[in-house]
């Protein structure tokens, strides 16, 4: 077992009188890519976003890299070297790609708050670079100047991958990536998530397409009920009964 | 979208310069090269090129601007009471003060977005407003407005020279600041004023103020926190108001609560939003158009109107003016009001974006979609 | 014990005003999502309905005035009174309360024009934009009843049999000297009368559940397949009517002119705020909470320790709410949360 870089501990989370996590554990090891699958209604949303410290738990720890998350603001969250995408897309519309990629690059290089107020954005040779660069790995040069809003919508989830790739985070948060996607999107967000895979960056993904799952996950986690009811190689959990159980009545996986 | 440059930006600033410079010139045969019109011009387009700083980059909507605007003149008024009659600490003074209410009032109206910030600002506008004609009118003079009088101290001119006959009149180390010599003070500040907006708009700060009105809970996740900037942006703006207020009452030494009136704060946002928010020529637009026909439209009466329709038919004539009296004069409110509407709904992005339209129409079809660059 | 009797039910009449205008603008928000910026300028124009129709109620006919002798003097003479004599009278002196009559078709009809017209493009159009188009609507609306009846306020009095004080002191076993206005009791009691019809509608009719789960779930009603349109033009309408109303009642006690809807539109806003955008029995509570609020703070007493507070407190009051508890009083969780 590598170092161990994100620790939930005992987390318990209510919503009025439905306990959304129970007892809920769960290690991620750092540079592995890890599934977190489930039934609708296991709690994965609510997981994700106590995680990131969108939501407090009632009781329980989150540490990243021994650090406590709960807390603490999003930027702060991000700071830390956590970054994440979301259901649907989250970028920028109104502004074009290389901005796009640009905004969060600034960020990494300067923090939470610079008051560059004076100085010309067209002096910023090198973060422009940067965000040229990234955006060639992920393929979207050709449309380096179009509005952000203008994408489809896979071109904007590869979009938002580059917006976090950027910053070089050290845990990469993926909120099912392939939700709402055709057959041929899916299929290029598994190679761009296998690209990617080669960089060492530890990632989470929850997902429901199970085809995903199995052809990037290192490690998968299977959360039922607020509460992981098993956790293992794609392979264990390909057998585990208790799996196919919480995901009606043992359907094949 | 290109990044502008700077050969473009120094570009449009020689010439907007030379514009505003100019003005006294082409705006005479349109009967609109006067001394304080065009000071007017000059004065309000420093409020609506700071306001846009706000409104047009972050989308905060601000209802609370106007006592800004009354921050500056009392405080400028203040400084020609106790000072001198030199604008030079007056204006520094009206800057520096609504500067700092404007931090006070950005960091508590700023915790919160959207309706609720347009509300907070509306709220404080009003409470100002009120306060100014009955717990504060030691400072403000009530009603009656702060006015000059001789027996001001004027502790520094008087270690220059001895109290004159008559009141003295405000001036910039000697040049006058009415008739020509005041426009060009108020000129040459909304040239500085326009620059350091076109610098802001231009560099990394402003794109990520952009950037957090497109989406700012990304911006958050992105590890930015949008607080500080949205409160720069914010006390900027309130000083550029407190510089317009400043040179309100360096032009015309009275201050009145009336212009802390929301309303006020309602025809900053409209001349912005006529010209194009966002954009860095629109609000200076907007406001030579509103205060152009404002002029105009405000001092016609039916037998202006009358004699306008004179090539008509006396029956034609007389329709006509009933029809259209009700919008002028005393109804020039109405006339703003309507236009107000007619521009939301019809071209929310201002003259800028009919600009835009019909640039596209006439440019060759492009592969890439480009929005404004100004 | 007197005074702070006075000043409660001081306060409540103010309250009914707010809590009325608040729960119109509760019901456009709520169910449209629309922020009418214009909604104040509706209470205005409830106002002058009571205006229009004293006015055309009092018609007159330049006549000769018998009573004085010893030179021929004119004065006008409604006709009504020419032809009903001391009917005619009555008649003239009750045109507020039977303005009511006039003002709910017209203001009907200016809802559903206003909704039809303007507001219906905006459903899906930004917040500030709405903001924008409604604020320039108030402003229409404003100077065209200014350009119409000048820029003095205009009394419009209450009728004669109660502009009188009540010795409401000896009900509550309070002294003699605690009196208070007639029309202004009679006020507060129209003002939750119709808040009760308002409620009683929302909660009773087949129409009213279809708005309840509007509020809560815009879009879910609209997938059901109901005529979510047409709907919401008489929802407006209603909000119309119901912020009409209150100002047409209002009018003997603040005599209507042409700013007061700007006047009375920050403070519904305010309202609105403090009870919970979204909420209506929150819009109710808050309105006369703050009346009462308004009312206290302007006590010679309170105001010698705290000057000026009568003006501010509102706002104060807005100011903490929205920063200690932004979904207000009886809002929803996450209603427009940060």
């Amino acid at each position: 077992m590598g170092n161990i870089i994100l620790k939930i501990d005992n987390v318990q989370k209510s919503f009025g009188g439905l306990k959304a996590l129970s007892d809920l554990n769960l290690e991620i090891e750092e540079g592995k890519v890890h599934a977190i699958i489930g039934p609708n209604g296991a709690g994965k949303s609510t997981m994700l976003n106590v995680c990131i410290g969108q939501l407090a738990p009632d009781s329980g720890t989150v540490t990243f890299n021994g650090e406590n998350m709960i807390g603490k603001s999003p930027h702060e969250i991000n700071q830390a070297g956590i970054s994440r995408v979301f259901q649907t897309p989250e970028i920028f519309p109104d502004l074009s790609l290389l901005q796009n990629v640009m905004i969060p690059a600034f960020a990494k290089h300067e923090g939470a708050f610079k008051m560059n107020l004076l100085c010309s954005l067209s002096n910023e040779s090198a973060i422009q670079d940067e965000a040229c660069h990234i955006l060639e790995d992920i393929g979207l040069t050709a449309q380096l100047h179009t509005h952000a809003g203008s994408l489809s919508r896979g071109d904007k989830r590869r979009l938002e991958l580059a917006m976090c790739l950027v910053q070089h985070p050290k845990l990469l948060l993926l909120d099912e990536p392939t939700a709402g996607m055709a057959r041929h999107d899916t299929n290029k967000t598994i190679e761009l998530l296998k690209k990617i895979k080669e960089r060492g960056m530890t990632k989470i993904i929850i997902e429901h397409d199970m085809h995903v799952v199995f052809s990037v996950a290192d490690h998968i986690s299977v959360l039922a009920q607020g509460t992981i009811i098993a956790s293992g190689t794609p392979d264990e959990i390909r057998g585990n009964p208790k799996v196919q159980e919480a995901y009606l009545g043992g359907a094949h996986l | 979208m290109k990044s502008p440059t700077i050969k473009n930006d120094m570009f449009v600033m020689l010439i907007f310069s030379a514009i505003i410079l100019t003005m006294p010139i082409w705006l005479k045969p349109l009967g609109a090269g006067y001394p304080d019109l065009l000071q007017k011009f000059a004065i309000f387009g420093i409020f609506a090129v700071g306001y846009n700083i706000l409104f047009g980059l972050t989308g905060y909507l601000s209802f609370g601007h106007a006592a800004f605007l009354g921050i500056g003149s009392y405080t400028a008024v203040w400084s020609f009471k106790l000072l001198t009659m030199n604008v030079l600490p007056a204006l520094i003074f009206s800057v520096l003060l609504s500067g700092l209410f404007a931090m006070l009032i950005g960091f508590i109206t700023l915790r919160r977005s959207g309706i609720y910030f347009s509300i907070l600002t509306l709220a404080f506008a009003q409470m100002f407003y009120n306060l100014a004609y009955s717990v504060l009118t030691p400072i403000t003079n009530g009603e009656t407005g702060l006015q000059l009088a001789r027996g001001d101290a004027r502790i520094i001119d008087r270690l220059f020279s001895d109290a004159g006959e008559g009141l003295p009149s405000t001036n910039f180390f000697g040049l006058e600041m009415s008739g020509y010599s005041g426009f060009y003070v108020c000129a040459v500040l909304l040239i500085i004023a326009f620059f350091i907006s076109q610098r802001i708009f231009h560099s990394p700060f402003g794109i990520k103020l952009r950037a957090i009105k497109s989406n700012q809970t990304r911006m958050k996740y992105t590890g930015y926190n949008t607080r500080p900037y949205l409160l720069t942006a914010f006390v900027i703006s309130g000083m550029y108001a407190g510089l317009a207020g400043g040179l309100m009452a360096a032009t015309d030494p009275l201050a009145g609560a009336e212009r802390m009136q929301w309303t006020a704060s309602g025809e900053v946002v409209l001349m912005t939003i006529l010209g194009g928010v966002g954009t860095l020529i629109g609000p200076m637009l907007g406001v030579g158009i509103i205060k152009y026909f404002e002029n105009i439209f405000s001092s016609l009466n039916d037998q202006a109107l009358l004699q306008a329709y004179s090539f008509m038919p006396d029956w034609l004539a007389n329709i006509m003016v009933t029809i259209t009296s009700p919008f002028v004069g005393e109804g020039w409110h109405l006339t703003l009001g309507a236009l107000f509407v007619l521009i939301v709904v019809f071209l929310p992005g201002g003259i800028m974006e009919g600009v835009g339209m019909i640039k596209k129409r006439f440019s060759k079809t492009q592969a890439n979609t480009e929005t404004g660059k100004l | 014990m007197d005074a702070i009797f006075l000043q409660i039910l001081n306060g409540l009449d103010k309250g009914g005003a707010y809590a009325l205008i608040a729960l119109g603008l509760t019901l456009v928000f709520g169910t449209l999502g629309v922020v009418n910026f214009a909604h104040g300028a509706l209470f205005m124009l409830g106002a002058f309905c009571s205006v229009t129709f004293q006015k055309l109620l009092t018609i007159s006919k330049h006549v000769k005035d018998e009573s004085i002798t010893f030179f021929d003097a004119f004065k006008d003479q409604p006709y009504l009174e020419i032809w009903f004599g001391d009917f005619g009278k009555t008649i003239i002196d009750y045109s507020v309360p039977l303005s009511i009559l006039f003002a709910i078709p017209v203001m009907l009809l200016i809802g559903l024009i206003m909704e039809r017209g303007l507001i219906r493009h905006f459903y899906k159009r930004s917040h500030a934009e709405q903001i924008l188009v409604t604020f320039g609507l108030a402003i229409v609306l404003q100077e065209i009843i200014k350009s119409m009846f000048g820029a003095n306020p205009i009394p419009t009095p209450a009728p004669d049999i109660v502009s009188g004080s009540a010795h409401i002191g000896v009900l509550f076993g309070l002294g003699e000297s605690v009196v208070y206005p007639w029309w202004r009791l009679i006020y507060l009691a129209f003002s939750a009368l119709v808040i009760a019809g308002v409620f009683a509608f929302l909660n009773l009719t087949t129409f009213g559940m279809v708005v309840r789960a509007g509020m809560m779930d815009r879009e879910m009603v609209g997938m059901l397949g109901i005529d979510v349109e047409r709907k919401f033009t008489i929802i407006f309408g209603l909000a119309a009517v119901v912020t009409g109303l209150a100002g047409v009642m209002y009018s003997p006690i603040l005599p209507p002119d042409y700013h007061m809807g700007m006047d009375f539109l920050v403070l519904s806003f305010v309202v609105v705020v403090v009870g919970g955008m979204g909420s209506l029995g929150g819009a109710v509570t808050a309105g006369f909470l703050l009346g009462i609020l308004q009312s206290f703070a302007s006590m010679n007493e309170v105001k010698a320790i705290i000057p000026g507070i009568d003006q501010i407190i509102i706002y104060l009051v807005a100011v903490v709410i929205l920063l200690v508890r932004p979904r207000g009083l009886l809002g929803r969780e996450g209603v427009m949360e940060d």
